[in-house]
């Protein structure tokens, strides 16, 4: 969301919007069936995914092209915790969200070094190594194996069944990481991430400490996928390495631009695209099913090269404009033309 | 000392594979200042076409020389029909485009040619050398690549082109002053890197054996390779490319167990890449305020 | 108004009730079986870097058009849904939830892939959806007194590992053992299978092992790595593309242990001809079915059936693909165990038919290798036989082998 927006119609209008799209999320899985509220719930997971590599990506411009990686080591944490030591599968969010966060700093400080392609070679390497090592320690992660969860038991006394509970639960998670990362991204944090984005000798002239900002969106970053990764093991019920390849750090990328890199809603268009373009495209070919896949990311970046949610900001204002000079007849208050 | 050579050996065949595509990744690079992560499955589905030629009588040096046309031409296409759209948009635009044409070619290729394994035939004879050491196609790949580094350092140094190629990638507006198609620039760029491409799978194909996966695996050795020679630098990919492809043998076979040699080798370059960010022969950028 | 909303809502629901109702009149009925059809699911990965295993789905598709072209399985048409995993087990839970819940297939044939088959096991037997013929060799699968829907198909990697322990330890007790493996669940399914038939000896046996990724360029340092252990024996457990270059490596290096190939990566067109025929001479391997490519099989006729099943739907550049002889045989088997259930198509019934083969045979199979399962027994092909390699094709040698299992 574009920071800073006071008093004016298209706050209110987005407002709005959220309470409308809430209010439809939570009546949804209702109406839908099991299968959708789980596929629903997934499209969820890959948003909050998404949204942490937004925030290093997009407001604080370093890529990574590794966040798969770091997807699979808060999954890995929550399995390792439910499995081997028997914790509740809501208390291991913390856990992997701490652990993920540290892992981002760890990565972030030498990533200071880097920029550019090489800042996405060291981040690489972070997906690369992932699979690795987790095949490689094998008593502590099943190895090759993975790792069967059981599937967890929703509260008896709320009456819901378990695709159901845990929507809602991965639901509550979203909007949490939604407006943490609304309040971090519009507040100074926020503004540090951007500068920083934008004109790093400018912003370190200014007396920001560019290191600490840096790492702390890294840390911020990979906290917020680390924990989308947990929800996942505990969603799917099963963790292996097969589930965190390349691919998924390059899905994850992908989302990110098709919906907007920098903003939030648009970690939402991104989980979409993540699981619904490639089932759709194996309707169409059953042939070929990721060259329609490759197709529609091409289309998207062409129609809206800024993201479906970037691109509908850049357009918010003139629209709102549009709309006030349809609604309101010319007044003499010249004021008023004034956004 | 028999394994050491051995090794060393090894990775100099696996590194000289890793360093052909690696120049395609760097000539993109400096004509565009974009990495194309399609340049491996575009190298490869250049090697089909090579293939196809072949199984239907054509002679290899024949369809070496049209594959090469044609993957020229079509490298320009590319560029002018799919990147060119995105040319002025974000960065992250732009290598979300790649990545689709990654996905598109790589589907393309195990559609038409289906993912069985393909036999590729070599130039060379197969011929063991200096007591087991290499075979004459590794020798092989070596030298095609030298020959092509050698190629695009005259390019780059002694011809106008090449000079246009370099203005235009450091500084479009002003090239364009001087009169240069910038446009043309980055379509020729492209081209030139498709060709470069297509000889590197040409060249690979007798020894890792051809289907629609043949480059996967080898455009991140490549990719490494190239930053760790440095992006800008087609000296850089080569040299590069062997480093990466000997340590990663030396690693696996002295340091640690070969599940963990790719991390371990990537841990040690990232590492030299700390105390040289613009890789070993790369060219600082300098920011102006 | 009232009565006619009334009598609307009456009239849905009653066809509401009569659509979702599962028996019929001609018999017994599952969900996903009518009168003139039957829905089948199916995972495989179409796209992503197993891509190369989806032949086995394509394969299928077009054995089921050929089985309904003919009239189907007792008058019923087969509708075949296979959707693309592409090996990622979150997606596999994903699809296979759609194919059971949304599709409403009768069962799920052979998903393929160890990780993906894993990430759906629990929830296939818990809602009882049959599991059957899973695409994989992991030994796993058969345990019906835990997971009563799930059957194989293959014989497991682990006993055909165990076939080559036996041979070694009569024929080379003192052999110094090395071993290449793909560095996933198939791949250390040899290792371990090599290591538990060994026994104690293993231990002393083993002198060497070296992995390798699919997204490995090569394996020549492997290879190299292996010839320094001082090994005279190697066991590759190997896809075809590195399989191929093992084979070529190790001859380049002027090694020549006793090399035994796994079955996956033993393919004369796709492995032994690239690595070059000379350099394979004297490799060992076991196998089950016939290797496509293998001159020995070019007149047996149920060979040329298959490759004019193969021509006749589009599928002729697959001849070479030993995967492509292999989805074959799983889709004969599963028309052939729907034949029996006749006119009771439960899943209940499935499972027992499938439960229930005795000495089933199949065109593709080595002669003397059938299908057997019991009630305790969900390892149809337990059989295998060894084979040298002459430099031309391979050469069976000794009795078919029952293997016994992890």
């Amino acid at each position: 969301m574009s920071g800073g927006q006071s008093k004016s119609s298209t706050a209110s209008w987005q407002w709005l919007g959220g309470v409308v799209l809430i209010v439809l999320a939570m009546a949804l899985p209702f109406a839908l069936s099991s299968y959708h509220v789980f596929e629903l719930t997934q499209v969820m997971i890959y948003a909050i995914a998404v949204l942490g590599l937004n925030i290093l990506t997009g407001y604080n411009g370093q890529i990574s092209l590794g966040h798969g990686g770091f997807f699979a080591a808060g999954a890995y944490t929550a399995a390792i915790l439910m499995h081997r030591y028997g914790v509740p599968y809501w208390a291991t969010l913390a856990p992997a969200a701490l652990i993920c966060f540290a892992l981002g700093v760890l990565f972030g400080l030498p990533a200071l070094r880097f920029e550019g392609p090489y800042l996405a070679l060291v981040t690489l390497a972070m997906a690369v190594a992932m699979p690795q090592l987790l095949k490689y320690f094998g008593t502590w992660t099943g190895g090759n194996q993975g790792i069967v969860l059981t599937k967890p038991v929703p509260p008896a006394a709320i009456g819901l069944d378990r695709d159901r509970w845990l929507y809602f639960l991965v639901l509550i998670v979203l909007l949490l990481a939604m407006r943490v990362a609304a309040n971090l991204l519009n507040g100074r944090t926020g503004r540090a991430f951007v500068a920083i984005r934008d004109h790093p000798i400018a912003a370190a002239a200014m007396g920001i400490n560019t290191a600490r900002y840096k790492t702390l969106a890294f840390g911020t970053s990979t906290l917020f996928t680390g924990v989308a990764g947990a929800l996942a093991a505990i969603v799917i019920g099963f963790v292996a390495p097969e589930s965190f390849t390349l691919f998924l750090s390059l899905s994850f990328l992908v989302g990110s631009a098709v919906g907007g890199i920098a903003t939030i809603g648009g970690a939402i268009v991104g989980g979409f695209f993540i699981v619904f373009v490639p089932n759709l495209a194996n309707e169409i070919s059953d042939a070929a099913p990721w060259a329609i896949y490759g197709l529609a990311m091409l289309l998207f970046m062409y129609v809206m090269p800024r993201g479906v949610i970037g691109t509908a900001e850049a357009l918010g204002p003139s629209l709102t404009r549009a709309a006030q000079r349809f609604r309101t007849a010319p007044s003499a208050n010249k004021s008023e033309w004034k956004t | 000392m028999h394994q050491l050579l051995q090794q060393i050996f090894s990775g100099l065949a696996a590194g000289a594979i890793y360093a052909s595509l690696a120049l395609a990744l760097v000539m993109i690079y400096r004509a565009t200042d974009l990495v194309n992560f399609a340049q491996g499955e575009m190298a490869m589905f250049s090697t089909y076409i090579a293939w196809t030629l072949v199984n239907a009588g054509f002679p290899f040096w024949g369809a070496f020389v049209i594959t090469l046309f044609a993957s020229f031409v079509g490298g320009m296409a590319i560029e002018r029909i799919v990147i060119r759209p995105v040319e002025n948009a974000p960065i992250l635009t732009a290598v979300v485009v790649t990545i689709g044409l990654l996905l598109i070619f790589n589907a393309l290729a195990g559609w038409i040619y289906s993912y069985t394994l393909q036999e590729f035939p070599s130039p060379f004879p197969d011929r063991i050398l200096f007591g087991a050491l290499m075979t004459t196609r590794d020798v092989g790949v070596i030298v095609v690549t030298l020959v092509m580094l050698a190629a695009l350092f005259f390019f780059f140094r002694f011809t106008p082109t090449g000079l246009a190629m370099r203005a235009a990638a450091q500084n479009p507006e002003s090239a364009q002053l001087c009169g240069i198609h910038v446009g043309r620039m980055l379509a020729l760029g492209w081209g030139f890197a498709a060709a470069i491409g297509a000889v590197a799978g040409i060249m690979v194909a007798p020894v890792l054996f051809l289907d629609p996966h043949m480059m996967s695996g080898v455009l991140l050795y490549a990719f490494t390779g190239a930053l760790l020679g440095g992006i800008t630098s087609p000296v850089g990919a080569v040299i590069g490319g062997l480093l990466v492809g000997v340590t990663e043998n030396l690693v696996g076979t002295y340091l640690i167990a070969s599940q963990l040699k790719l991390t371990v080798a990537l841990l040690l370059i990232i590492l030299v890449l700390v105390f040289r960010p613009n890789g070993l022969f790369g060219t600082a950028i300098v920011r102006r305020v | 108004m009232r009565l006619t909303r009334m009598l609307t809502g009456a009239l849905c629901a009653a066809g509401l009730m009569l659509a979702t109702s599962s028996v019929n009149a001609a018999g017994q009925y599952g969900p996903g079986v009518t009168d003139t059809e039957i829905k089948i699911g199916n995972t495989n990965p179409y796209s992503g870097p197993a891509s190369s295993y989806g032949i086995n789905g394509k394969v299928h598709a077009a054995y089921f058009n050929m089985i309904n072209e003919q009239g189907g399985i007792n008058g019923r048409k087969i509708n075949y849904i296979s959707r693309d995993d592409a090996y990622s087990p979150p997606k596999t839970v994903e699809l296979v939830r759609q194919l059971v819940e949304q599709d409403k297939v009768f069962l799920l044939f052979a998903p393929l892939g160890t990780p993906p088959n894993m990430s759906i096991h629990s929830y296939l037997n818990e809602n009882k959806v049959p599991q059957l013929f899973v695409a994989t060799g992991a030994d796993q699968w058969n345990d019906p007194k835990h997971f009563p829907w799930t059957m194989m198909w293959l014989p497991s990697y682990g006993i055909e590992a165990h076939i080559y322990a036996n041979y070694i330890l009569k024929n080379l007790p003192n052999a110094k053992i090395a071993v290449l493996y793909q560095n996933d669940d198939y791949g250390k399914d040899y290792l371990n299978g090599l290591r538990a038939g060994l026994g104690d000896k293993a231990s002393k046996m083993i002198v060497a092992t070296q992995s390798y990724e699919t997204t490995d360029p090569t394996i020549d340092s492997q290879v190299v790595a292996l010839q320094g252990s001082g090994a005279d024996v190697l066991l590759t457990a190997a896809i075809p593309k590195f399989a191929a270059q093992t084979v070529r490596k190790v001859y380049d290096i002027g090694w020549r242990p006793t090399h035994f190939l796994n079955s996956v990566g033993n393919s004369v067109g796709l492995v032994m001809k690239p690595a070059g025929l000379e350099k394979g001479v004297g490799i060992i391997s076991a196998t089950y079915i016939m290797d496509p490519t293998d001159p020995r099989w070019q007149n047996d006729p149920g060979y040329k059936e298959w490759v004019a099943f193969m021509n006749s739907h589009g599928l002729s550049g697959s001849i070479t693909d030993s995967q492509a002889a292999i989805g074959y045989s799983y889709a004969q088997t599963l028309v052939e165990v729907l034949k029996r259930c006749g006119d009771d198509l439960t899943r209940e019934n499935v499972m027992k038919q499938a439960a229930s083969l005795h000495n089933l045979q199949l065109p593709l199979l080595l002669p003397g290798i059938t299908l057997n399962t019991s009630a305790d027994d969900f390892d149809p092909i337990k059989q295998m036989q060894l084979q040298k390699f002459d430099g031309t094709t391979w050469q069976l040698f000794g009795d078919v082998i029952s293997g016994s299992g992890t």
